[in-house]
């Protein structure tokens, strides 16, 4: 199995990314990273990364989620996080990135926040 | 209370860093440390590793990182050294500062230091960076 499984579905011009398993070192930021690439090449620049069943991050991983949140940025898009677990909101909290990604808990809310 | 010290010696490649955190997991359920605690010494062994293998030793494969996690009985002590050149955490820039807040790296040592009790790097006299860190029990 996968360290970190990738499912996507279209929530009107927004790309909803459910993502399951682990972002760390090696192949779970190597699979994030491709799946953002391969959006942005698709033309898919509305990206909202579910994190609910995101069970652990590594320092990679926190530094995947920047790189996706900038590389979206630079191509006039936008990132935004749904559901983080208290791990990672924990993460995102002592890294002082909470103040820097877009979060919701609720997924009509977010994707309405794309309009 | 009967010290007990567990060792590893692993390869420098990406792989023994998930094989550092499976002995830090197995060594946290065999001292029965809450799930909070083992949580943060799996990630602070991981990143420390991280840092052993990619940045210490540069992923040369012929160098080890040598990983011991000794229980003291009042606290779990953890050491990973490398065979780099070392480095002066003083000099590590601060990954919160606003100017580097969307930098893709440079957060393990914070992520460390926020899960462990204390975190010390020293040289070793046969060359190589050792980081220690400790956890209470």
């Amino acid at each position: 199995m996968a360290e970190l499984n990738i499912s996507e579905r279209q929530a009107g011009d927004v790309t909803v990314l459910d993502l399951s398993g682990k972002i760390t070192i090696g192949e779970g930021s190597v699979s994030l990273r491709s799946a953002i690439r391969r959006l942005i090449d698709e033309g898919k620049k509305k990206i909202l990364l579910n994190l609910a069943d995101v069970g652990y991050v590594d320092s990679s991983g926190i530094g995947e989620l920047v790189s996706s949140y900038t590389t979206i940025g630079r191509e006039g898009g936008q990132l935004k996080l749904l559901n983080l677990t208290q791990k990672i909101q924990d993460l995102l909290a002592i890294t002082k990135l909470l103040t820097v990604f877009d979060v919701y808990e609720d997924e009509a809310t977010a994707l309405n926040s794309f309009k | 209370m009967t010290d007990e010290t567990t060792e590893l010696v692993l390869p420098s490649r990406v792989e023994s860093i998930a094989e550092a955190a499976a002995a830090a997991d197995e060594v946290a359920r065999r001292l029965a440390l809450s799930e909070e605690a083992a949580y943060g010494l799996d990630l602070a062994v991981r990143e420390a590793v991280t840092n052993a293998v990619l940045h210490g030793n540069k992923q040369d494969a012929r160098l080890s990182v040598e990983i011991t996690f000794a229980d003291t009985g009042a606290q779990l002590v953890v050491t990973v050294r490398d065979r780099g050149a070392g480095f002066d955490p003083a000099h590590v820039a601060d990954p919160t500062d606003p100017q580097n807040l969307l930098k893709a790296s440079g957060r393990g040592i914070l992520f460390m230091r926020s899960f462990m009790d204390e975190v010390e790097w020293t040289r070793h006299p046969e060359g190589g960076t050792v980081v220690r860190m400790t956890k209470k029990k």
